[in-house]
């Protein structure tokens, strides 16, 4: 199995539903130092002039490191070190601004800030990661004396290498609980027991900071023999930031695509999508089930838009505009399946938003489920231009694609 | 005989004063499921609609004899009432309860292991035993009695499923509706091994989604301990690929969680897979036909 397409899938999962807060390098960091793990000096700046006070204040050679949620930066040209001051304004002006994309093409994310940081003296390079296996419904620790380098094509090519145990929830994971795992990667004698103290402490940012990843890539030990996190991955779980205020304010930075940011005001769910078919189903699953069946007809789905249980005028008003509002879009395809919802209470809820705003490419509308025949009923009486209604979820699915020219 | 829930369930609602625990509460018992209490703590003694309601769920388990627990509170609150059922001593749990954070789950579902509690949820529909009792949120219409067993990430993608399966004229012995969260009390292994064994099951569908090995983990477990025929249907082969942060996701997981590797993992087991819901119903009905 490709290890790529592991990822991809993996993060596809929970969409709809969850979505996580990423952190970047330095907030990350900033998380580790209050738990107790070393990090080197470093400042954040978001203009080249802060970036060149930042780089004299922490003194030189230091590196300049774009702050992007994706892997790769240093590949991207995000990555500088600055001897002088000169240096460090070069590299903040290359950097701020840029577009990095990540290594399968994620992206383009652009870089607002840079983080100025200390240069490590480095005599090691390890792995270290605290993640949740959902599988095992245990956190899972990985330590590996092969840092700094493709984790994943050391899991591949040498697994032997990545020491990977799971943490027992009804104990507490201590330096003790942690030592054993150090020991079996490999580590260097000499700093054993600072990083299982710095393992421990990783366990415990996951456990008090909702994260469920924590990855620290590349570990260093420093020429000092001090073990130092030079990189960090967290990922903190949206549905625990109502008691992690701090790390709520951190969440807002990343939503650039004009519909999904339309949409996050408007409390939806979207996603944006390559294709000219606006979508909007109730309930996550049958929201990708739709998107699916369009594909599987021939069309290119726009978008994901999960309107839950909104039947009311104005969710559906506000849902229209989102999706309506990207140019791609040619045609849009409402699939509603009523349980609890009613449909009749849906087809008053299109009927009164479709007073409201225009519509200005043709909308396919299938109802089934709860009183979906007297929903039908009321569009087809309501008559409105532009809008079609189907009784089948393949049927509507065909016509949108139809309407929208046959795919794209 | 059904699973999860029948006639013997005796439900208390912690919530059910509130506005969703009293809608679906009520709607339970309209259907014919023994609401046996409520619990809000600070409101024991009032009732709703009849309801008796009390402070504790172990008050409503000692005075009214509830046997299953089904948990509507705000999700911050969610997991503590999930532990406070178990506590209580009743032997099934259902959490319908979206939004719970994912470490409380991980310490509330090993709870519920060491007490052999059988948890379903959070995050999900709930389950109805068609004709016998229905506890959450499904909508009790699309499904009649019958020989069908359905297990389900999805709600409204059951609720799909379940009304064409009625169209073609077949029933359900029960749908479970184990939720899309990434930890949750009862997976699909849990669910099948429940229908392999209630003699009013023939068929079992399985609805998955993307994300997570489950789907990849029951296409091995319907090969090695299920003999009943199993149908699924899995969402989002569409679906974006989301950005990944670090690496570490990737080396744990067997699977690469994709639809098409659940849909591969499952038909390599012998497993029919539909490409829509309604395709999934058809050879539902196929199989169940050709079987009996």
């Amino acid at each position: 199995m490709s290890v790529g397409a592991a990822l991809a899938g993996l993060l596809i999962g929970g969409i709809g539903c969850r979505r996580a807060v990423d952190l970047l390098e330095y907030q990350g960091k900033q998380l580790f130092a209050g738990h107790g793990v070393t990090v080197p000096d470093g400042e954040v700046a978001g203009s080249v002039e802060v970036a060149v006070a930042a780089a004299e204040r922490v003194g030189f050679p230091c590196a300049v490191k774009a702050q992007v949620l994706i892997g790769g930066r240093g590949k991207a040209g995000g990555i500088k070190i600055a001897e002088n001051a000169e240096q460090a304004r070069e590299h903040a002006e290359a950097i701020l601004g840029m577009d990095i994309r990540g290594p399968r093409g994620e992206g383009p994310f652009k870089v607002h800030e840079v983080w100025i940081e200390a240069g490590s003296q480095i005599a090691e390079e390890y792995y270290a990661s605290v993640i949740l296996d959902r599988g095992e419904k245990k956190l899972l620790a990985m330590v590996s004396a092969k840092g700094g380098m493709d984790i994943e094509a050391v899991a591949e090519e040498d697994p032997a290498a990545l020491v990977k145990r799971h943490i027992d929830p009804t104990r507490e994971f201590d330096a003790a609980a942690a030592r054993p795992i150090v020991e079996e990667a490999g580590l260097a004698e000499d700093i054993r027991d600072e990083a299982a103290e710095v393992l421990a402490r990783l366990a415990e940012v996951a456990a008090s900071e909702d994260a469920t990843l924590i990855e620290v890539n590349p570990l260093i030990v420093t020429e000092d023999r001090t073990v130092v996190a030079l990189d960090s991955k967290v990922t903190i779980d949206n549905n625990a930031l109502f008691r992690h205020e701090d790390l709520a304010g951190l969440a807002d930075s990343s939503a650039e695509d004009p519909q999904e940011a339309m949409a996050k005001e408007r409390g939806l769910t979207y996603v944006k999508l390559e294709g000219d078919v606006g979508i909007l189903g109730n309930g996550a699953g049958l929201c990708m089930s739709t998107l699916d069946v369009v594909a599987q007809a021939g069309g290119d789905p726009a978008n994901f838009l999960d309107a839950g249980g909104g039947s009311k005028a104005e969710a559906i008003v506000d849902a229209l505009e989102v999706i309506t509002s990207d140019p791609k879009v040619k045609a849009v395809l409402f699939n509603i399946f009523g349980g609890i919802t009613r449909c009749d209470e849906v087809a008053k809820g299109i009927i009164e938003a479709s007073q409201q705003i225009e519509l200005k490419v043709p909308l396919v509308v299938r109802l089934d489920g709860t009183n979906s025949e007297e929903g039908l009923r009321m569009l087809e009486e309501a008559q409105i231009d532009g809008l079609e209604v189907e009784k089948t979820m393949l049927g509507a699915a065909k016509r949108v694609v139809e309407l929208a020219g046959g795919g794209s | 005989m059904s699973i999860v829930v029948d006639n013997d369930t005796k439900l208390v609602v912690s919530g059910l004063t509130g506005r969703e625990g009293s809608f679906h509460g009520l709607r339970n018992r309209d259907y014919g499921t023994d609401l046996v209490a409520g619990v809000t703590p600070g409101k024991g003694g009032q009732d709703v609609d009849g309801v008796p309601v009390f402070d504790s769920i172990a008050d409503a388990v000692e005075q009214a004899g509830a046997n299953t627990s089904m948990i509507f509170v705000p999700a911050r609150f969610a997991a503590a009432a999930i532990d406070e059922a178990i506590d209580a001593g009743v032997g099934t749990v259902i959490a319908i309860t979206e939004g719970i954070p994912v470490l409380d789950m991980l310490r509330t579902y090993w709870k519920a292991r060491e007490a052999e509690v059988r948890l379903i949820g959070p995050n999900c529909p709930g389950v109805l035993s068609p004709g016998k009792a229905n506890v959450g949120i499904i909508p009790a219409q699309f499904f009649d009695p019958g020989k069908i067993g359905v297990v389900s990430k999805s709600g409204t993608l059951t609720y799909q499923i379940g009304n064409e399966l009625k169209q073609a004229g077949e029933g359900n012995s029960s749908i479970v509706g184990i939720g899309g969260d990434p930890i949750v009390g009862s997976d699909f292994i849990d669910v099948l091994t429940l229908f392999e064994a209630d003699p009013e099951t023939e068929l079992i569908v399985m609805v998955g989604e993307i994300g997570g090995d489950a789907e990849e983990r029951a296409a091995d477990f319907i090969a090695e301990s299920v003999s009943k025929p199993v149908v699924a249907y899995i969402a989002g082969f569409t679906a974006p690929p989301g950005k990944q942060m670090g690496h570490a996701g990737a080396i744990i997981s067997g699977s690469s969680g994709t639809a098409q590797a659940k849909k591969e993992a499952l038909e390599a087991k012998g497993v029919r897979v539909g490409q829509s819901p309604t395709e999934a119903a058809e050879l539902a009905v196929e199989a169940l036909r050709a079987g009996g």
